[in-house]
């Protein structure tokens, strides 16, 4: 594996008082597709949400143990939370544009962050656009709102304006589920473009598209990774019997 | 067979009852309207609308009291809408929501909204005009009376409070109907919180607002209770300011059919009156009905 980007050591999440994460320990390598698969409620969205804190939004939630991302722990008291957002963008499970033009979803995010000069908001809009491969079909009509996109189209976007943040590391949760099978591919084979400059960490139920588009693969069950290794070992010899009954179907 | 047919006889007997009631309601708002569309016609024009009363209030028309009207609601709206934002946008983004602080604020505005309107007026009275008012006036002005008298200001701002519940549940309601996904998505891509309610959040509910700003405008242009105390005025030869009392449709009307030293003859003029602040209520209600209904539709797709 090459250099760690993200990293957690003994780390447990507690919804009120019931344990989601039991002692995860992973080390999640720069520029690289990280997959984290498992059965519903197994934990990995949680895992994943909280790597750039969105966990903090639900009350009740309380996290022990590190979670560093380039050395740093992020929930070091002294973090602030929003610059963390910004390294480490976040793209949904449902597409969630806002109700607002295609340049000014992308433009959203460099204009809250001081951005102000147009022509250099058209240049990040234009590059996040091409970066998620949809600049081709929206080129024409920037200033329409990103409602009238189809699903997929919306997903692209949703990315590109996580990209327009210029973010290191982009978490996705299960980011093609609710999309066709045209989609899905343009989604996958984006997603393999994009680790050249960004560490990805992808949550999906699909498994034939973790083994497709992932360098490496985690396996949560129960709250609790179950594996973690190259994506190839855990498709083909996995350490752990669990591992072995879920990918091929036994349960999950 | 009999015991059937009594048993039809009753269920029929029942729906009949209810429908009757039911068609009641239907009657009453239209002999309302009717008898007040045909008493007030032959006075909406505009010179009644535009002139002031003549004749000790037996003649001429009411354009004080739609021009006191309209600025009751005006001063109103800007003391009531932005406060009862803020209230809303503290409910719905900031506070947990079964915090004791939440709760304690809805069951405020719960008890709000359902105090009787003359005690707003006494609350006024005693707050704003025998309270501040006094005080500014010993402060500013030397002991003088100025604010510690009924006005258009204290009336305004009687009348805000008795609308603050009003614009609070409908802004409330507004904020609710943005997808919480999108607060996700802003604040995943680095925005404070006060960023992604001004940028996301706000936006998305400017009807909602709206509909909140135009029930609390319908509701008090109607009410007289709370100004009586705090500044309606039995007649003004002079459009008010501020500092002034203030003629207004309700108390008009109120003025005209008991105080008036005839009230056979000022009939017409009462007519006309009802007609204008009936029609006044009744756009702004139906405005709301409107904008309410395309939120719904917008929170439904």
């Amino acid at each position: 594996m090459s250099e760690n980007k993200i990293h957690t050591e003994n780390m447990f999440l507690y919804y009120s008082e019931k344990m989601a994460l039991n002692n995860i320990s992973i080390t999640i390598p720069e520029k690289k597709v990280t997959a984290f698969i498992g059965p519903s409620g197994c934990g990995k969205s949680t895992f994943l949400r909280s790597l750039n804190r969105m966990n903090d939004l639900i009350d009740g939630v309380k996290i022990e143990g590190k979670v560093m991302i380039d050395g740093v722990n992020i929930y070091d008291k002294n973090i602030d939370v929003v610059n963390l957002r910004k390294k480490v963008g976040m793209v949904f499970q449902k597409s969630n544009p806002f109700a607002k033009s295609i340049y000014e979803n992308i433009a959203y995010g460099p204009k809250i962050n001081g951005v102000n000069d147009k022509s250099h908001l058209d240049e990040i809009v234009e590059t996040a656009l091409k970066n998620a491969a949809i600049w081709e079909e929206v080129k024409d009509r920037l200033g329409d709102s990103a409602l009238g996109l189809s699903g997929g189209q919306q997903q692209r976007l949703c990315i590109a304006r996580t990209l327009a943040v210029n973010p290191e590391i982009v978490l996705m949760d299960e980011p093609a589920s609710a999309l066709d099978p045209l989609s899905t591919a343009k989604i996958e084979e984006l997603i393999v473009q994009l680790k050249e400059k960004y560490t990805i960490v992808i949550v999906t139920h699909n498994m034939q598209q973790a083994a497709r588009i992932s360098d490496n693969t985690a396996f949560f069950y129960l709250g609790e990774l179950i594996e973690h290794d190259k994506t190839k070992k855990i498709f083909t010899n996995p350490d752990k019997k669990q591992t072995e009954d879920y990918i091929t179907g036994r349960f999950g | 067979m009999i015991n059937n047919i009594r048993k039809n006889f009753k269920g029929a007997a029942i729906e009949g009852v209810t429908l009757f009631s039911a068609l009641l309601i239907i009657a009453i708002v239209i002999v309302m309207f009717t008898v007040i569309f045909i008493g007030g016609k032959s006075q909406l024009t505009w010179e009644f609308l535009s002139s002031f009363p003549t004749d000790g209030m037996t003649k001429g028309g009411i354009f004080p009291a739609i021009y006191g009207t309209a600025l009751l609601v005006i001063i109103m709206s800007i003391a009531a809408v932005p406060f009862g934002t803020i209230t809303a946008i503290y409910l719905t983004e900031y506070a947990k929501e079964n915090s004791i602080i939440a709760k304690t604020i809805r069951f405020a505005v719960r008890t709000l909204a359902v105090i009787p309107s003359i005690i707003y007026g006494l609350f006024g009275l005693g707050f704003f005009i025998k309270f501040v008012g006094t005080h500014v006036d010993n402060s500013l002005y030397g002991g003088t009376l100025h604010w510690g008298q009924p006005n258009l200001l204290w009336a305004s701002l009687t009348m805000a409070l008795l609308t603050l519940p009003v614009v609070i549940v409908s802004v409330e309601e507004a904020l609710k109907t943005v997808p919480q996904e999108l607060r996700a998505a802003s604040l995943a891509l680095g925005a404070t919180k006060w960023q992604t309610i001004r940028k996301v959040v706000l936006p998305g509910s400017v009807s909602g607002i709206m509909t909140g700003t135009i029930l609390a405008v319908s509701r008090g242009a109607g009410e007289v209770a709370p100004i009586l105390f705090t500044g309606a005025a039995y007649y003004l030869a002079t459009l008010p300011g501020l500092g002034d009392q203030f003629m207004v449709l309700g108390y008009h009307i109120y003025v005209l059919t008991t105080q008036s030293a005839n009230v056979d003859q000022t009939l017409p003029i009462q007519f006309g009156t009802t007609c204008v602040l009936l029609l006044l209520t009744f756009v702004l209600n139906m405005s709301a009905v409107i904008l309410r209904y395309r939120i719904r539709k917008k929170k439904n797709n």
